[in-house]
């Protein structure tokens, strides 16, 4: 298993991609810190990078590397490695190094110019999410064979947790606001971890103002660190759920 | 010649009587204060009962079980080493109805709770004069109560009451129709007011720290020419909420923490003709909440960290936001209608996008502090988890651009570009 993730991950460090996604992360952040010097607005455009462009850089690589690895997988399937193994060395392998590119972009000039407790969450929360999405692509990949149909449904997902859902959700608001709808939107939000990530850090940035609810439920939820452990669980099951049931079709998949 | 000094003569036994008459009624009177000494076992009610007006009364350290302890004459009462007087939960402790009082160092404790009285360490009625200093006041239902006095001074006590059952708490500080005070440097904890003034006029409340409190740190109303200086409100249950009054100075203060629905940094309730500046508003779900307030002058103050920093109701009217500091806010302005005729000018917006091409420190365009989606959450409150959003900030952008929705004039001409440089604690 060591040896394969070593070798995934330097086929991983050969193509560059990874090193090109460390750069611009490091001159985007570089570039927040000199033009806002308020921490608290550093953290707010940082935010903007983490929820877009973290999901969609995560999972469109994940999913080109996926193919262009095929071969690679098809040989050490040929060996006496079981599928579990080769799966799970690639995948983690794409996963680290999207971490490990992500939060040296993002953390090394945090570390030059400061931070504060906020951006320790940012962090945590853009890892959450790079492996999310990693998860998430590798789910699409094994379920079709076709490269461009699969970075077709990958795209479908980014826009759709970014963008569609959102919109869904508050459409939902819009239309049933008589009605007590508290926890029902926490539960939706519960369904995309885009919004779980903007939740943990609106608990965060925004506290004073989620404070002002009325219902006890969200008074308990958000006024304590139960709301962030409870988002962060959730987030993990974000990170563990696709990638079973991606292991589940690959390990029966007829390559 | 000699008839002349006869005369003299005859005049100097009177004299002499005379100014040795004065001599013995000074020594009776007022201008020779007699010191009496109460130790531990003694009763303080007995020494007050022994002495007279003018006199003091040292209490040696100790534990003293006693209340209601009347004073009705000019005394005053010097704890040394900060005897404990508890009443055992049984009512108040000293009971004032007198001019020119003194109370310094004592700890008063336990005076329990009542429904039918206003039980208070110190409660205070029809008199001048007084001065209550340096005293710990712990767990008791009111701190210090007065009612019709003038002239009073109020410093550096410490009062802290333990009940969270909110019926059963009292105010801290309570003056109810009083006129020229000072409260300064006292810290109050746990009461459910903390400095409570109806109907109190001049007074001037200054380095207090009121915090914990189960209702509002602050709370007045029609308590008209009064000024508060640095003093700090935090974390109280309700936070500060002033009401009915004009001519209130408040500077230098800082507002933080009060965090609920329902809860304010500030609640100004028709307040007139008064002066907010200098102060610091952070970490307040509602930094000011403003209703039926007018001509008053909001300046220089930083709203931080708020989740709203003004709430600026239609109601209002002749305000003027001037030269404030926004920073960090979720909300930085919501409003409930499309009326405005209050103004904003020269605050500094971190949310402002502009430019200034004319480089004068001020924004070319004009800054629209209200945000779609804070009218959407005021009506949906659980709309607020979509908030930052690329979706909402889509909507808000949109809707900053070209307002329908949101009161078209409501916005700041001449947004600053960098932070006004405002100086928080000057002495």
């Amino acid at each position: 298993m060591l040896k394969l993730l070593k070798y995934s991950l330097y086929n991983i460090l050969r193509t560059r991609f990874t090193l090109l996604y460390f750069g611009f992360l490091l001159l985007a952040t570089f570039a927040i810190y000199s033009l806002d010097h308020d921490l608290a607005r550093v953290s707010l455009s940082l935010l903007n990078v983490v929820l877009l462009v973290v999901p969609l850089i995560c999972i469109v690589f994940a999913t080109v590397h996926f193919y262009n690895s095929y071969e690679f997988i098809e040989l050490m399937l040929a060996q006496p490695v079981n599928r579990t193994t080769v799966f799970m060395s690639q995948i983690l392998a794409v996963g680290i190094s999207l971490s490990l590119a992500f939060m040296g972009g993002i953390g090394i000039p945090m570390l030059i110019y400061g931070g504060e407790a906020s951006m320790i969450y940012l962090l945590f929360v853009g890892v959450m999410l790079s492996l999310v999405f990693t998860g998430l692509a590798y789910l699409a990949s094994v379920m079709t064979r076709d490269k461009a149909k699969a970075i077709g449904i990958t795209l479908l997902f980014w826009v759709f947790f970014s963008l569609i859902y959102d919109g869904l959700v508050l459409f939902m608001i819009y239309v049933f606001y008589d009605y007590p709808l508290e926890n029902a939107t926490l539960a939706m939000v519960m369904l995309n971890p885009v919004d779980l990530a903007r939740v943990i850090m609106l608990m965060q940035l925004d506290v004073s103002a989620l404070m002002g609810f009325t219902g006890a439920f969200f008074q308990n939820f958000f006024g304590s660190i139960r709301g962030t452990l409870i988002s962060s669980g959730v987030l993990l099951l974000w990170i563990l759920i696709p990638v079973y049931f991606a292991l589940r079709v690959f390990k029966r998949k007829d390559l | 010649m000699r008839k002349f000094e006869s005369y003299r003569l005859r005049w100097f036994p009177m004299v002499f009587g005379m100014m040795a008459l004065l001599l013995v009624a000074n020594a009776a009177g007022a201008s020779s204060p007699t010191k009496h000494f109460v130790s531990e076992g003694e009763s303080i009610s007995e020494a007050i009962e022994r002495a007279v007006k003018g006199d003091t009364l040292i209490i040696r350290a100790g534990y003293y079980e006693e209340h209601e302890i009347i004073i009705q004459k000019p005394l005053t009462l010097i704890g040394e080493g900060r005897p404990v007087i508890d009443a055992g939960d049984a009512g108040d402790i000293f009971l004032i109805a007198a001019d020119s009082v003194w109370i310094e160092g004592f700890e008063l404790k336990n005076t329990g709770f009542s429904s039918q009285n206003d039980n208070a360490a110190i409660r205070v009625f029809d008199s001048r004069y007084l001065t209550v200093e340096d005293n710990r006041i712990i767990n008791t239902f009111f701190g210090i109560h007065l009612s019709n006095s003038q002239h009073i001074s109020i410093r550096n006590n410490f009062l802290e009451a333990f009940e969270k059952r909110s019926h059963r708490t009292g105010n801290g500080i309570h003056l109810w129709q009083c006129d020229t005070a000072l409260i300064s440097a006292n810290h109050v904890i746990g009461h459910r007011d903390g400095i409570y003034l109806e109907f109190a006029v001049m007074v001037e409340t200054n380095r207090n720290i009121v915090e914990n409190n189960n209702r509002y740190g602050l709370h007045f109303m029609f308590s008209h020419d009064n000024a508060y200086y640095h003093n700090e409100f935090r974390n109280n249950e309700a936070g500060v909420a002033v009401m009915y009054t004009r001519n209130v100075i408040m500077k230098y203060n800082l507002f933080e923490k009060s965090l609920g629905s329902g809860t304010y940094g500030v609640l100004l309730k028709d307040i007139s003709n008064s002066v907010m500046k200098y102060n610091r508003i952070e970490n307040n779900t509602t930094g000011i909440y403003m209703d039926g307030s007018n001509n008053n002058e909001i300046h220089y103050n930083l709203f931080r960290r708020n989740g709203w920093g003004i709430k600026l109701l239609t109601s209002n009217d002749g305000n003027t936001i001037e030269g404030n500091n926004f920073v960090g806010n979720t909300f930085d302005i919501s409003t409930n209608g499309r009326l405005v005729t209050n103004s904003l000018e020269r605050n500094y917006w971190d949310k402002y996008e502009g430019y200034d091409l004319d480089g004068d420190g001020y924004g070319d365009i004009p800054y629209r502090p209200i945000s779609l989606y804070s009218t959407i959450v005021e009506r949906i409150p659980s709309a607020i988890i979509l908030w930052r959003s690329f979706m909402v900030s889509m909507l808000d952008r949109a809707e900053r651009v070209i307002p329908s929705i949101t009161p078209e004039n409501m916005k700041d001409l001449k947004p600053k570009m960098r932070p006004n440089d405002i100086d928080f604690k000057p002495e």
